[in-house]
């Protein structure tokens, strides 16, 4: 069946806006989709859209009508709540929707409003994503939690603290030319060994900030682009979603994700693709050890190699395989609910040749956008593909 | 929060390992997991049974928490370690030795102590 097809996307500045609502950062996103698709607000038949923390950070839960409402659409509007994964399942929803002909023009998108709540608040509503009752009573934080698996990831293949750093310094270095990324600055990796430590052994610059912001697309049919003369030359080719159990303490394997390893598995049989054919990739480095897991759960990297991916420059803008061109959630910054979309919104963009980072795949066909929920017990994985 | 009431099989469990008769669950297949459980997530059985938890376990991967959650914030620093004790692994608090002593596959025996923040009950390791 015809692949769904991406008509426009928007996405606001990522970074600190306490003084925002989501319903005014997702009008943003939303009315700028919506803008650039060429779609009449009319012809949209629903909205899926992710949040996780909306009830915690703006006591407000039943988000879908109101940001359906906010957007000036009159659609039925889900919300999903994957944890950090919640705009990947709305995405993975838009598209099952699309391809078995219930919709024709759908806007997917997500939001999240963190940093009016502080820091102490914003890491407990984060913790929440894991087991309460045997890892956040046990004093696991989301950056702790990584930590465990970053340690665990040292022990089984080797590789070091300093090796983390050159992914921090890689994504802070892509996000420059990023004007929607909430870190605009270069960092060195003195600066990153010595960033204060958070949850050993990652350290400040081994996390991703405190985020507001939202994101959303359009997409559509094949045919109704046609018919309406829609300029989409990008389609989601694949989708896969995979999960884990929840708890770490539950899982065989402390230094794999295969909840994304089946994800990864599913977006590729479903698009006919293979890793090989990757050009590039968005994955979900809400820590710097979360990108290394990741890449090697897409197979882009054997286990124990993506370690080494960035400190030897093969995942940076100018190696053979960048990653996280957009500065990734390190730089541009992580609105939980926001980010599976935005990362649909970067490929795109950079498969379409308007991203500011576009340069560094001229040729690319092919990307991926890997979106992970908690310590990934929940992952989906999306393959994207230039087609005139 | 929660300090008033209470959460059924976890708190039982914690009971018991406070009665230093601490448990795990497991299926004819030998999948271990901690309460509450209904059926094994692996084989998919209804069938299980308490066994008893091994007495000691092994530091499988561990952190030293300095930015904690408000639950911890009187805490912090602290370690926070999962703990391999064979059929299940648990994770805890580890105490009773300085954090930059900490190693993975130090032996770890079990018990509930409390936060320091909160005075909620915790999952605690001590070396062996
Ligand atoms: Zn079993």
């Amino acid at each position: 069946m015809p692949d769904p097809r991406i008509a426009g996307a928007g996405v606001t500045q990522f970074g600190k806006h306490p003084e925002r609502t989501g319903r005014d950062l997702f009008a943003d996103a939303g009315l700028e989709a919506l803008d650039q698709s060429g779609v009449e607000p009319e012809d949209v038949d629903a909205l899926y859209y992710g949040n996780f923390m909306g009830e915690l950070a703006e006591h407000q839960g039943h988000q879908g009508p109101l940001m359906a409402e906010a957007i000036g659409i009159d659609a039925p509007a889900t919300r999903l709540e994957a944890a950090c994964a919640s705009a990947g399942a709305a995405v993975r929803e838009a598209v099952k929707t699309l391809r078995n002909g219930e919709s024709e023009v759908v806007v997917v998108g997500g939001a999240e409003r963190m940093t009016n709540i502080g820091t102490a608040a914003a890491t407990d509503a984060l913790a929440i994503a894991a087991d309460d009752l045997y890892e956040v009573r046990a004093g696991m934080t989301f950056p702790g939690a990584y930590a465990l698996m970053a340690r665990a990831y040292f022990a089984e293949y080797g590789g070091s603290h300093e090796d983390l750093g050159h992914v921090a310094v890689k994504n802070h270095e892509h996000a420059l030319v990023n004007d929607h990324a909430q870190i605009q600055s270069e960092i060195t990796l003195d600066e990153a060994m010595e960033a204060p430590t958070i949850a050993a052994p990652l350290g400040l610059y081994d996390s991703c900030p405190i985020t507001d912001g939202a994101a959303a697309a359009v997409l559509t049919t094949e045919e109704y682009a046609a018919e309406h003369d829609l300029d989409a030359p990008v389609v989601i080719s694949g989708s896969g979603q995979g999960g884990d159990n929840l708890a770490l303490q539950d899982r065989p394997h402390l230094a794999r994700t295969p909840a994304a390893e089946k994800a990864a598995e599913e977006a590729y049989a479903d698009a006919g693709i293979e890793a090989g054919d990757v050009d590039v990739a968005e994955v979900h480095d809400c820590f710097t050890i979360a990108e290394v897991l990741a890449i090697e759960s897409l197979g882009l990297f054997d286990p124990g190699e993506g370690i080494h991916a960035a400190t030897e420059g093969v995942t940076t803008r100018h190696g053979e395989m960048p990653v996280n061109l957009s500065g990734g959630l390190k730089a541009k910054g992580h609105p939980v609910g926001a980010t599976g979309v935005a990362q649909l919104a970067t490929i795109a963009w950079v498969l379409d040749g308007t991203h500011p980072r576009a340069d560094a795949v001229p040729d690319g066909r092919v990307g991926v956008a890997h979106n992970a929920g908690g310590t990934v017990a929940s992952t989906t994985v999306h393959v994207l593909e230039v087609r005139e | 929060m929660t300090e008033t009431s209470r959460n059924g099989e976890y708190d039982d469990w914690l009971d018991s390992i406070e009665a230093g008769e601490g448990y795990y669950v497991e299926c004819d297949e030998g999948h271990g997991w901690l309460p509450p459980r209904r059926v094994c997530p692996d084989c998919g059985s209804r069938e299980l049974r308490e066994e008893p938890l091994p007495d000691s376990g092994e530091i499988a991967t561990h952190t030293t928490i300095t930015v904690a959650t408000p639950q911890f914030e009187d805490d912090a620093p602290y370690v926070t370690a999962i703990a391999d004790f064979g059929p299940v692994s648990v994770t805890g608090l580890v105490r009773g030795v300085d954090p930059e002593d900490v190693s993975m596959a130090d032996v770890v025996g079990i018990e509930v102590g409390e936060r320091e923040t909160t005075g909620e009950r915790a999952v605690v390791f001590r070396p062996r």
